[in-house]
């Protein structure tokens, strides 16, 4: 299973605690995990599917590059991590 | 039920409430996260706040009762794979909910509201909020590519406009892309914005309707066919279809961006100027408000309990506001501060001096 864990500022908004899911690829990973945790869906990807500008995913410690398609690859023991900046006054 | 005032605010929703003792503040719904606009709904008696997370993008919420219960965010259909749009600047512009600017109850059917949204998209509820149209029509006007974003990245929708008379007619005020009208419920839209005059444009283009910057539109309750408009190029007024005409009426400044029209009194609109165009500041530190009592050919204005030195406040354009009885006055500015003008804005008081910046204030009054 994959774990994905969500960023702690999020769950003041909502709640989502980590998930394991069954995936191939960081995109199916998130839809399983948004499958469970409807709301945290618009709150990390856009209204075309793509991780918001300020929303940075790791899979095992490694930054996610491509972050449209989200294709990259994951093991099935893989960690995906889903962080986010904090900024403004 | 008490006199109300939703302030919506950079760090939360205030829903003041008038007490026999003045004005109770209390604490913030949302602690902490910026409100662009909140709305109440007297038909089932629900309160609408529209939060933008910044990063985590803008979401709507809705009370009945006590509790909030968060709604769908409209969502932006997508074009097909690979295609950009870009504004008139020739900036991109994605398809992609960035901010709700406006929120306006649409009496067709119980539950349903129209939201005007950044990037210029318009949508429709017609149950409550529980789902969103996104509307087709305004979408694919000819010159919707001329549009352009002004203070912000993209285009976008600040002001609603539902006629009392014929809920099918509807106005919009689009930064920047001019006044958009329907008289067939949302259908088809034409841009009305003949009359304007944009300075920041060509010579050649500066009266093109489809490039102007209205900052806030305003009607009038009992007299639908008069809109004011705050312009980025000063104040215009309107009647019917006729195009607008530019108020030249002496006054301190006639740039800014807050305008509201008296509920009843085609002749009576106030604005609230500020030092064109880079510094957005009030005039020389001293904060006016202009009231016109004859339909713009002359100006009042307004100073009494308003800071006369030192003053920076800013007033955004749905930071001002006139309850139902046409004299009582709501303000609030980017300094946090909070006035109610009494006697049509003849005596200010302020009620608040250190709130957070203030996005819009908006009455609630029993129907």
């Amino acid at each position: 299973m994959v774990r994905v864990t969500f960023p702690q500022v999020l769950q003041r908004h909502v709640t989502c605690p980590p998930v394991d899911v069954e995936a191939a690829t960081v995109r199916e990973a998130l839809d399983a995990a948004f499958a469970i945790h409807p709301t945290a869906r618009g709150y990390l990807l856009d209204d075309a599917g793509a991780l918001r500008q300020h929303v940075t995913l790791f899979v095992d410690g490694e930054v996610v590059r491509e972050r449209r398609r989200l294709a990259q690859p994951v093991q099935p023991k893989s960690r995906i991590d889903v962080l986010q900046a904090l900024s403004g006054g | 039920m008490p006199r109300q005032l939703l302030v919506a605010t950079r760090k939360g929703l205030f829903v003041l409430t008038e007490t026999p003792r003045g004005w109770r503040i209390g604490e913030p719904e949302f602690r902490g996260v910026p409100v662009s606009m909140a709305v109440f709904d007297p038909r089932d008696r629900s309160l609408y706040a529209a939060l933008d997370h910044g990063h985590f993008g803008a979401k709507l919420h809705r009370r009945v009762g006590t509790r909030w219960r968060e709604l769908p965010a409209p969502v932006y259909p997508q074009l097909a794979k690979g295609r950009v749009e870009k504004e008139g600047g020739g900036r991109p512009w994605p398809r992609s909910l960035r901010l709700v600017w406006s929120l306006e109850l649409d009496p067709r059917t119980p539950g349903g509201l129209w939201c005007g949204t950044i990037p210029g998209g318009l949508f429709h509820s017609a149950d409550a909020g529980a789902s969103w149209t996104w509307n087709a029509g305004l979408w694919r006007d000819k010159n919707r590519t001329k549009w352009f974003g002004g203070g912000y990245d993209t285009p976008g929708i600040h002001s609603i406009l539902v006629d009392p008379r014929d809920a099918n007619v509807v106005t919009l005020g689009i930064s920047c892309g001019g006044v958009h009208v329907t008289r067939d419920g949302g259908a088809t839209w034409r841009n009305e914005a003949r009359g304007m005059r944009a300075a920041y444009m060509p010579k050649d283009k500066a009266r093109d309707p489809d490039v102007q910057d209205p900052h806030r539109l305003a009607m009038c309750g009992g007299a639908p066919d008069r809109v004011w408009c705050q312009h980025h190029n000063g104040i215009f007024v309107r009647d019917g279809s006729r195009p607008w005409r530019e108020v030249r009426a002496k006054a301190v400044s006639r740039f800014g961006f807050a305008c509201v029209a008296h509920p009843h009194d085609r002749d009576v609109a106030w604005f609230v100027p500020a030092e064109k165009d880079e510094c957005r500041v009030p005039v020389d530190g001293r904060l006016v408000v202009l009231r016109t009592g004859d339909g713009g050919r002359s100006f009042t204005e307004l100073r009494r309990g308003l800071p006369q030195r030192d003053a920076y406040d800013l007033v955004w354009r749905h930071a001002l506001d006139v309850a139902a009885d046409g004299s009582t006055l709501a303000m609030g500015s980017t300094s946090g501060r909070l006035w109610l003008g009494e006697g049509g804005g003849e005596q200010w008081h302020e009620f608040a001096a250190n709130l957070p910046p203030i996005a819009a204030v908006r009455w609630v009054e029993a129907p």
